[in-house]
């Protein structure tokens, strides 16, 4: 579960996030949506504790970003917007690193790493290094890393990026699965499509603010429109107007 | 600390794979620094062993004028060519190098010899030209021999002692021991040391910061539940770990190849036995981790890979400035300069090697300042670490 309260972040004059409030609950997938430059970025960075907001908290499953960071990042699994490994170790030994960060050790480390390898259908790149890998490769490499420990509350930021649709549709399995298992999932996108195929609940933000969350449903009802793309146009227009 | 140990493996592993880093911390560094000085020395011992046996060769014009002169000079290993150059002749051939000398005798050389009065000769040479300014040295002390003897039968002739015309004597005394004839070579060494023990952790502390943010891994790793200060540490550790093996290799490729440089031939001998090269090691030690935390602290504030090796490649010129300025002023070693890093560890290498005792003092001042900055500078990455400014 994450909820964040009123949230804010400048960058020197540039406010980036104005009192970002939002929560994700678990067993759900919300979908952080909004153009690019809407503040997506930021208000994920501040959740997953690399930014430390100026004004505002975020709780993760009852743990301060900024009073317990370590116990709130211990509960959380994140991909960052463009997610890097390590060009010379193997996929294998990318997450079997972060498995040992996280505290795992011994056997039940190699075994958790085994597990994703499965999972995440990497049995065929997983003991060659990373350099040269495809960017579908990287981004299953990049998951695993962030699934090691087992995270209530997984955050990804723009996951689909340079994915081709292959590549997409299997990510989006593995979210569905993760959800029904109980986690929460929160991810960030522009595309639209994307978002209402796959999420329970969605936040649209613009300009650094929260102009809605609901499910998909509720918020193209409130915003009287056919469809969640229309609504979400209506809301942008009438913040950029 | 188990964080800090993670790190550690990890970096020290991947770089093991990288070509970069080995080439120039295991392999390049140690091996370049002490060929470099073998083979200088075995040139300056080849050239020098050449010049004193080669015979003199002098053109001489006109030397009929002169007979008794250039018998002297052949009775003393001269071979003397015989030319017919005038003034502009000689200067053309010497300035192209055809001859290295001419010595031209003048028209009224007997004469004015025999009326005792002083008998002009000429003697051209290239003073622009070092291979040949022993040469010409070695001609002029020649004639200069022959002069002072024509004048000290000129005395004994006219009943005067010649003593008379030497009221002093004086004699050099050279005080110099085998050892401290060494001590260019050992000021080379030195810093040679410390110059390939830094590049052998270059690589590492780029990678670890600058190049980590490049790849977009930085972000990831901030995100573990470990307080970020140790994932620095872990990787100053793998960066020491680096820069001291680039030592012990650099210090043993030095031991090795003194020995069979031949030193003894030059009137100079370096203490350098295996016990001595340890101790070598061990007096640097402390400039490891004051290295280590000094490169990674500089890389990890740039934007770039590239950014970060042009700094950190002026960076490397840092422990040659106290060198340098030493040298420029001619300090000599005594305590208060022990708080100097690396020319403490300069100052402490060269008297091992000279076989001077160490006062217990000076390691301890060295070790403990040098030890003291590289805690505050490891201290200062770790609270780096702890800015998200980190993330740029």
């Amino acid at each position: 579960m994450i909820e964040a309260q009123r949230l804010e972040k400048h960058f020197g004059a540039v406010t980036a996030v104005r009192e970002v409030s939002l929560r994700a609950a678990d067993g759900r997938i919300t979908g952080l949506l909004g153009p690019n430059g809407a503040g997506k970025s930021t208000t994920l960075r501040m959740l997953y504790t690399v930014l430390v907001p100026d004004r505002g908290d975020a709780l993760i499953d009852g743990h301060s970003v900024v009073r317990e960071p370590l116990a709130a990042r211990a509960r959380l699994g994140v991909l960052p917007h463009g997610a890097g490994i390590y060009p010379n170790l193997t996929a294998r030994e990318n997450i079997l690193y972060f498995g040992a960060l996280q505290g795992l050790a011994g056997a039940a480390r190699r075994a958790r790493t085994a597990e994703l390898v499965k999972l995440l259908e990497m049995e065929e790149f997983a003991d060659r290094p990373a350099r040269g890998f495809s960017q579908g490769e990287r981004l299953r490499t990049a998951l695993a890393r962030a699934l090691v420990h087992r995270p209530r509350n997984l955050l990804l930021d723009e996951p689909t990026n340079g994915l081709d649709v292959m590549a997409v549709r299997a990510l989006r399995r593995l979210l569905q699965q993760l959800r029904d298992e109980g986690h929460c999932v929160l991810f960030s996108s522009h595309v639209m499509q994307e978002v209402s195929a796959l999420c329970d609940e969605v936040v649209v933000i613009a300009h650094g603010v929260v102009l809605e969350q609901g499910t998909p449903e509720e918020i193209r009802a409130r915003a009287n429109a056919g469809s969640l793309e229309e609504a979400f146009v209506r809301l942008i227009g009438a913040v950029d107007r | 600390m188990r964080a800090v140990l993670t790190v550690f493996v990890k970096e020290f592993r991947e770089n093991l794979r990288e070509r970069r880093t080995l080439l120039s911390a295991l392999i390049l560094g140690p091996l370049l620094g002490p060929l470099l000085l073998a083979g200088g020395l075995t040139l300056r011992l080849e050239r020098g062993v050449g010049e004193s046996d080669r015979a003199l060769q002098l053109a001489v014009a006109h030397g009929e004028r002169a007979p008794n002169l250039l018998i002297f000079l052949r009775e003393h290993g001269v071979s003397v060519t015989p030319v017919d150059y005038d003034e502009a002749a000689a200067r053309a051939a010497v300035r192209s190098g055809r001859v290295q000398q001419v010595l031209s005798v003048d028209m009224d050389f007997a004469e004015r010899l025999a009326a005792g009065a002083p008998a002009p000769l000429e003697l051209y040479a290239d003073a622009s030209d070092l291979t040949g300014s022993g040469d010409s040295a070695r001609v002029r002390a020649l004639i200069g021999q022959y002069s002072a003897l024509l004048g000290r039968l000129r005395l004994a002739v006219r009943g005067i002692d010649p003593l008379l015309a030497a009221p002093l004597a004086v004699q050099d005394i050279d005080v110099s021991t085998p050892a401290t004839r060494s001590v260019l070579i050992l000021g080379t060494l030195s810093y040679l040391v410390l110059l390939t023990m830094l590049m052998g952790g270059m690589y590492l502390a780029i990678d670890a910061t600058a190049g980590e943010r490049e790849r977009g891994s930085l972000e990831p790793l901030l995100t573990v539940p470990v307080p970020r200060e140790q994932l620095i540490y872990g990787k100053i550790l793998a960066t020491s770990v680096y820069m001291a093996l680039s030592l012990s290799l650099t210090v043993a490729a030095f031991a090795i190849v003194l020995r069979f440089t031949g030193l003894e031939r030059f009137g100079m001998s370096v203490n350098f036995a295996p016990g001595v090269a340890l101790e070598v090691i061990l007096l640097t030690l402390p400039l490891v981790p004051l290295g280590a935390a000094l490169m990674t602290l500089v890389a990890a504030y740039t934007r770039s890979y590239r950014e970060a090796q042009t700094w950190l490649a002026l960076l490397l010129l840092v422990p040659t400035v106290p060198l340098a300025f030493a040298g420029l002023l001619g300090l000599r070693p005594h305590l208060a300069l022990m708080a100097v890093p690396s020319l403490s560890q300069h100052f402490l290498i060269t008297s091992l090697l000279r076989a001077e005792a160490l006062p217990a003092s000076w390691v301890a001042l060295s070790v403990g300042v040098t030890l003291a900055i590289a805690a505050l500078l490891i201290a200062a990455a770790g609270g780096l670490y702890r800015r998200e400014a980190l993330l740029g």
